[in-house]
């Protein structure tokens, strides 16, 4: 009776089927560590966990070098950049847009730099369903290997202020 | 039915205590009045959040889109303080004071302080709800800077954090002045040490939470500054453990239910002990998975909180997973229902709404919200589900269908012996956990499909309609928004059910005989 003080002595030893329970269940919850920590190295694709701080100023002035240099064109006024195969590569986000526009070469490996020039938002990455938390005043700093060729979406998941919806851009893998 | 004064040890004071005729609990009233209004005032938060669960439901539903962009963001933001927030704690705080006083047949202690912590967490709550409805704070229950509110959105919640501390420390000496008193014999009962845990978890919970609003309070002064890391760690300190808060609570009641409704008794209360006291130890470490893919936190960081110690609270409820349904069984076997395997699943009261809000709310805990849970709080998969709408479906599987659903359970046995009324439309209160139950099953099940295929959350239009780098959406997606859409509305609908339930009580139920029950003033 869960609602009654127990009996005096309740420090009873476990039943022969909570003994099997309580086993098969530390060996399963022991199992899916030690498979997390195998999976730190056996995995493909690991959480990035390389950044740096800085201001959103020296953050937006090392964009817009990076896009003067690179620049290739310009969809809807956001301007399209291709850089050089293992370069360092600067993707902004801002209220509500995702710039510039990434033309990547497949199979070729890339820094990616992501930083907020105002508030937190949300780098989703589509249809491959990549996501990542996206801070200002943090660089974050991701190394990537694209290694399929086609259009990939970009759009926002934390809401970042009334035109959250309106955030999109593009990585084009060529 | 006499009532009882008892003198108090330590103070001048007396309580006045009902001996309640259906429990034989000795029941201090001044708690009783406590318990009344914090769970009145639960059941009013979760009619506002519900309204906006509908109408935010039917705006993320693709081809209903009911609401603006701002009033869909602005409910949204609602929806989560009002749920997540108010209707939890408030329902918790009921909780402790039913638990701390009445099973164990003592005073509440500190009758002042706990009115004191009532009008703090009932002046924040309203505080909040304003401010959000004059639109001065569009930020969602999480607001995280540098997105700023109107300073008295912040002011709000940490006046109702504060109450709520104050109200666990009064549960906390309830306890230890009803075993200097000698109110109960031996051992507290369990459904006591799950609500112990869960209190000693808020603490830590509530602390952390002031770590967080209170920088944020000043900086939106002017006052200093906020890093937006250092807050997600300390808001999610809160934000998280609060759901660990839910966690021990929804057990202890489902524990609470199971004696109820079919008279189970804890297989072993050593092992059912033992697991509550792993949350204590490990299940905070929990708040971090929310932190898996931000920038800032190095790999030993990363690494360390995607696995190990989290699986030491992993085992503290498949040990209740066991121990429950278990209890279920014994209970049922012993009543006679021994027929093949699952016979006493067959022949067990369904049509009590205690016992099926119990099992939808073990099942949908245990068999959608708890693991995917467990999944997500995998670094490689949290990057595949981060901030989508699987987050969602998620939660809306653990503290919806699992707590929320065994709160409502709860409340259909505490309501009548508080309000001392009969339950009102018993017809409506029979189906309800049904009809809530499978709504929920519906949206959180269609919210992690949708999820799983990209959908964001909290969006307002994921046609992309109007953006200026045209993008692809996954064709499925819409039709996953679509059940999701359908799902809510079905939830919805019991959550009216429930309220239909609760308010009639109160106000169309004939008091109880009432002149056997009017206290023996002392
Ligand atoms: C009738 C039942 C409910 C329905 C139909 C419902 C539906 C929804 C929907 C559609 C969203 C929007 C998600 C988005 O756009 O990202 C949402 C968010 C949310 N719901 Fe519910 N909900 C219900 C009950 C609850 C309850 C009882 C709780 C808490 C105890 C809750 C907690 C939340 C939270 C915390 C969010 C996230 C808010 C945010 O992202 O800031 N919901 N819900
Ligand atoms: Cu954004
Ligand atoms: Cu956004």
């Amino acid at each position: 009776m869960a609602i009654y003080p127990p009996e005096r002595i309740w420090w009873k030893p476990l039943g022969r089927e909570e003994r099997l329970w309580v086993t098969v269940a530390a060996l399963w919850c022991f199992f899916m560590f030690f498979m997390l920590i195998g999976w730190y190295f056996l995995g493909a694709q690991n959480l990035p966990t390389r950044a740096q701080r800085i201001t959103t100023a020296q953050y937006k002035s090392l964009a817009d070098q990076f896009v003067e240099a690179n620049k290739v064109g310009e969809e809807n006024g956001v301007p399209i950049v291709h850089p050089q195969p293992g370069t360092d590569i600067y993707l902004v986000a801002k209220q509500w847009q995702w710039t510039p526009i990434l033309e990547l070469e497949n199979n070729k490996t890339y820094t990616l730099h992501v930083s907020s020039l105002d508030v937190q938002h949300g780098l989703s990455i589509q249809p491959i369903n990549l996501n990542l938390q996206i801070f200002p005043g943090y660089d974050y700093m991701i190394t990537i290997t694209p290694n399929k060729a086609g259009n990939y979406s970009l759009w926002c998941n934390e809401f970042c202020s009334i035109g959250h919806h309106l955030m999109t851009g593009k990585i084009v893998v060529k | 039915m006499a009532a009882i004064a008892l003198p108090n040890t330590f103070s001048g004071t007396r309580s006045v205590f009902r001996v309640c005729p259906v429990t034989t609990f000795k029941v201090d009233l001044a708690a009783e009045r406590l318990i009344i209004v914090n769970a009145v005032t639960a059941i009013v938060a979760l009619l506002l959040g519900g309204i906006y669960a509908l109408l935010i439901g039917l705006t993320r539903w693709p081809d209903v889109h009911l609401l603006s962009a701002p009033w869909f963001y602005r409910l949204l933001t609602a929806h989560g303080m009002n749920m997540l927030v108010f209707w939890m704690v408030f329902f918790e705080v009921a909780g402790l004071y039913f638990g701390g006083n009445a099973l164990l047949n003592a005073r509440l202690v500190g009758v002042k302080l706990a009115w004191v912590a009532y009008a703090l967490m009932l002046g924040g709550a309203i505080l909040v709800n304003v401010i959000i409805m004059m639109g001065r704070a569009d930020v969602m229950f999480s607001a995280y800077p540098p997105l700023k509110a109107d300073p008295l959105f912040y002011v709000g919640y940490i006046l109702f954090a504060v109450g709520a501390i104050l109200a666990c420390c009064i549960f906390l000496a309830t306890l230890v002045m009803a075993k200097v008193e000698g109110r109960y014999e031996g051992s507290m009962p369990l459904a006591v040490f799950g609500l112990l845990t869960a209190a000693i978890i808020a603490l830590f919970t509530l602390l952390s939470g002031a770590v967080a609003l209170i920088p944020t309070l000043l900086w939106s002064l002017g006052i200093g500054n906020v890093d937006p890391g250092a807050y997600r760690v300390t808001f999610w300190g809160f934000g998280h453990s609060a759901q660990q808060v839910n966690l021990s609570a929804m057990i202890a009641i489902w524990y609470t239910l199971a004696t109820l409704t079919v008279g189970a008794k804890p297989v072993n209360e050593k092992l059912s002990r033992f697991a509550f006291f792993l949350y204590i130890l490990f299940i905070n470490l929990g708040s971090m998975h929310h932190l898996l893919t931000d920038p800032g936190l190095g790999t030993a960081a990363k690494f360390f909180n995607t696995s190990y110690a989290m699986y030491l609270a992993v085992l503290g409820s498949l040990i209740h997973a066991f121990s429950i349904p278990a209890a279920i069984e014994t209970a049922m076997r012993k009543k006679g229902y021994n027929k093949g395997l699952f016979g006493w699943l067959l022949n067990a009261p369904w049509k009590e709404p205690g016992f099926s809000a119990l099992m939808f709310s073990l099942f949908i805990f245990g068999f959608i919200g708890g693991p995917t849970g467990v999944v997500l709080g995998a670094g490689q998969l949290s990057l595949l589900a981060h901030n989508t709408w699987r987050i969602t479906g998620h939660f809306h599987a653990t503290v919806v269908g699992g707590t929320t659903l065994a709160f409502m359970g709860f409340a259909y046995y505490v309501l009548p012996l508080v309000f001392r009324r009969p339950l009102f439309a018993k017809k409506i209160a029979q189906w309800q956990p049904w009809v809530y139950g499978i709504g929920l099953i519906i949206l959180s099940i269609s919210m992690t499909l949708a999820g799983t295929l990209g959908a964001p959350r909290r969006h307002w239009d994921v046609t992309f309609s109007n953006v200026t780098i045209p993008v692809q959406v996954q064709p499925l997606m819409n039709l996953m928004l679509t059940f999701s859409g359908i799902g809510a509305v079905i939830a919805a609908t019991g959550g009216a059910m429930f309220i239909i339930v609760a308010v009639g009580s109160l106000l169309f139920s004939p008091k109880r005989d009432p002149k056997a029950l009017s206290p023996l003033e002392a």
